[in-house]
């Protein structure tokens, strides 16, 4: 229990840190490596409640595939200088600041309102790829299943021909 | 089947709570789309730092139920059918004019 904690807290500090770094970094390269870290301790959580199969498909797909496709636009923009601000939006950051502010404070108020047993006991069995496998093709997960597979059809058209100078 | 302490789920769900704040809050102050888009991503982690947990706490003792887990996927699998499309775009947009701040694409504004 403590040392479930204390790994808890590790991991939750570092993922709050660097995502306030991804906020915060001017130069987007810095952003995109402070997100990476962020997604491995998001995976490490992932581990904590013993879904390692979605723990090692979040960084396959999000730390290994995405993040290189986020960095590879930005090298190919060339977009490793600092962005400027333009001067009417100046008052944007302080508000939205506290717009997030306000916005943590309701979240986590109704969240804290709720009362919660203090400690629980769970199944101490991970959740991998056969228990993974057998949800996803039930009856209930089935046809979600094949929508996405048209919609990640649709979007490899869809990039494709984005990109493409000239059809 | 053994069973194991945990810790309580609130933690989580804060935590999220965190991360998704954060996440909105660089929407709205970074006028850079692909760090915006980054911010994106960081949101939808925080949703899916959430939907793992209630799955994990969500039957107890009998059998964890893997409905959180089935949300989780399909979210990673339209993350990365939205990355490829907007970074398209945003590929396409800067082919043909200098700038990508976001503020000078006011054409479709109506």
């Amino acid at each position: 229990m403590i040392a479930q904690l204390v790994l808890f807290a590790i991991l939750a500090a570092l993922s709050v840190v660097c995502a306030i770094g991804v906020v915060v970094n001017e130069n987007p390269v810095r952003s995109a490596l402070n997100l990476v870290v962020v997604l491995f301790c998001v995976a490490m959580l992932f581990l904590t409640l013993n879904a390692s199969f979605v723990a090692a498909v979040q960084v396959m797909v999000y730390a290994g595939a995405i993040m290189v496709l986020f960095l590879f636009v930005i090298m190919l923009l060339n977009l490793g200088k600092p962005e400027q601000l333009l001067d009417h939006l100046k008052p944007q950051k302080p508000l939205s600041v506290l717009a997030g502010l306000i916005l943590v404070l309701v979240i986590a108020s109704v969240i804290v309102a709720v009362p919660s047993p203090h400690s629980v006991l769970l199944p101490a069995q991970m959740t991998g790829a056969y228990e993974v496998g057998i949800s996803l093709f039930s009856p209930t997960w089935v046809f979600p299943f094949e929508a996405v597979s048209i919609l990640l059809l649709i979007a490899v058209v869809g990039a494709v021909v984005l990109a493409k100078r000239r059809l | 089947m053994g069973l194991v302490q945990a810790i309580p789920l609130n933690y989580y769900l804060v935590l999220s709570a965190v991360l998704f704040t954060i996440g909105a809050t660089g929407v709205l102050v970074k006028r850079n789309p692909i760090v915006m888009f980054m911010c994106i991503e960081l949101m939808l982690n925080a949703v899916n730092v959430t939907f793992v947990a209630f799955s994990r706490y969500q039957n107890g003792i009998n059998r964890q139920s893997m409905d959180g887990q089935m949300m989780v996927i399909f979210v990673m699998a339209v993350a990365a059918a939205e990355v490829a499309v907007g970074l398209g775009i945003i590929v396409s947009i800067f082919r043909n004019r200098p700038s990508i701040n976001i503020d000078t694409m006011d054409v479709l504004q109506g």
